[in-house]
């Protein structure tokens, strides 16, 4: 009996668009979940990681759950892959980072065109926001990063490949894009 | 008898007066770099172009080249030291490619690519920088100003005017405009001048422009920058 790899995904300040390329493996999916099997994943839906080998997070770190998410993953994940331009940079969601982020609710939840009833949510069970979004690596160390808005299946497909067989991952020219 | 200096073991000829870099791109040697350019009067910030002469870091776009030189240039410790200067470039501004319409055509991307850059390493400063969309033809986004000061030299030596300058120092430095405004609706620049056309980033662009070639079908999207910049360079 061989045991498989187990991989946990997770999206946090995210727009899941890196897992939408993870499942543009397409067929290649039927080989790969021959070596591995998922976690918690929004694939699974398992609700907390356990022993894993390979943590694949996009999203860069928005709020306060995003921090307790990616240190369970930190604690659970042999290797933990920071997956896309905002994992990597904070990428679009930094965006918010030049502006306070009581102008960022104002604008959306007060001033905004068509808000009724306006007024900022503040239901205990919502996780704070934090002042600023940062890149993973500023809150957990990452062992590796797949650079890519998103990085392309090839990218996953090359990757988790070379981790798999035990090789030092690494990715061609043509494959590293920041776009 | 030719001059020559010696760049990674490969025998390099050179004319007295000839930089480093002048040197190795007339022999189809690349060196990285972003602030130099061959037109224009060497700078020396950007320090990519750091290479090993004789046991000594400098920069190869101002060293002149001399008789007896052991260059390192391709060394794993330089382009090590090449890309933690990139990742420095990259944390100091605000680079999102993603939504920069210079993507794919950018030099510090390519350079960034080149040197297999993969993260940025460092603590973003996520510095608060301004647009200035002011100008009908040309826009300026400090955001991703790297202060190489191509379009100051540009300006000056090829256009013949002074529409740019580097104000401030260290963490202060930022691009300024010859208008009392600050605007740059109110200098004299036109978007036919080398200035307005020669930034290596994303930082001056011509407006109306920015999409018309695709994503994919950009310059970095299938040519390395080495073959690109040799190829223009040489021209020269």
């Amino acid at each position: 009996m061989t045991t498989k790899i187990r991989i946990a995904t997770t999206s946090l300040a995210g727009c899941f668009g890196c897992h939408m390329s993870l499942l543009d493996l397409d067929e290649r999916l039927v080989p790969l979940a021959d070596l591995v099997e998922f976690d918690r994943s929004p694939i699974t839906d398992i609700e907390h990681c356990t022993n894993c080998d390979i943590g694949l997070i996009e999203g860069g770190v928005c709020n306060s759950e995003n921090v307790h998410v990616l240190r369970e993953f930190r604690k659970n994940c042999k290797i933990l892959v920071a997956v896309g331009a905002c994992a990597i940079t904070g990428g679009l969601p930094a965006m918010r980072n030049f502006i306070p982020l009581e102008e960022c609710l104002a604008e959306a939840y007060i001033h905004g065109i068509g808000v009724e009833n306006a007024q900022i949510p503040n239901d205990p069970e919502l996780p704070l926001l934090l002042d600023k979004v940062r890149p993973l690596h500023e809150v957990v160390k990452i062992d590796y990063f797949l650079p890519g808005c998103p990085p392309s299946a090839e990218v996953f497909w090359t990757f988790l490949n070379d981790l798999i067989a035990g090789r030092e991952p690494s990715l061609p020219y043509e494959s590293v894009h920041y776009d | 008898m030719t001059k020559t200096i010696r760049i990674d073991g490969n025998t390099v000829p050179f004319e007295e007066g000839q930089t480093i870099i002048e040197a190795a791109t007339a022999a189809g040697i690349y060196i990285p770099h972003l602030c130099h350019h061959p037109e224009f009067t060497p700078h020396g910030s950007c320090k990519l172009c750091t290479v090993n002469v004789n046991g000594r870091n400098c920069s190869a776009c101002t060293f002149p080249a001399m008789e007896g030189q052991e260059v390192l240039n391709n060394s794993q410790e330089l382009q090590a030291d090449r890309q933690k200067i990139t990742q420095m470039l990259f944390v100091e501004g605000n680079h999102f490619c993603p939504s920069c319409e210079k993507t794919g055509n950018c030099q510090l991307q390519a350079v960034a690519y080149h040197l297999n850059m993969l993260d940025s390493h460092f603590p973003h400063f996520y510095a608060h920088r301004e647009l200035d969309a002011s100008h009908a033809e040309v826009l300026i986004d400090h955001n991703r100003c790297i202060f190489c000061t191509l379009c100051v030299r540009a300006s000056q030596e090829h256009d013949g005017k002074e529409v740019f300058a580097i104000a401030g120092r260290g963490i202060n430095k930022h691009l300024i405009v010859n208008a009392e405004s600050g605007l740059l609706k109110d200098t004299d620049l036109e978007a036919t001048d080398k200035a307005a056309h020669i930034c290596p980033t994303g930082a001056i662009l011509i407006k109306h422009t920015g999409y018309q070639v695709p994503i994919g079908e950009r310059i970095y999207d299938h040519q390395h920058i080495d073959q690109v910049s040799l190829a223009a360079e040489q021209n020269k």
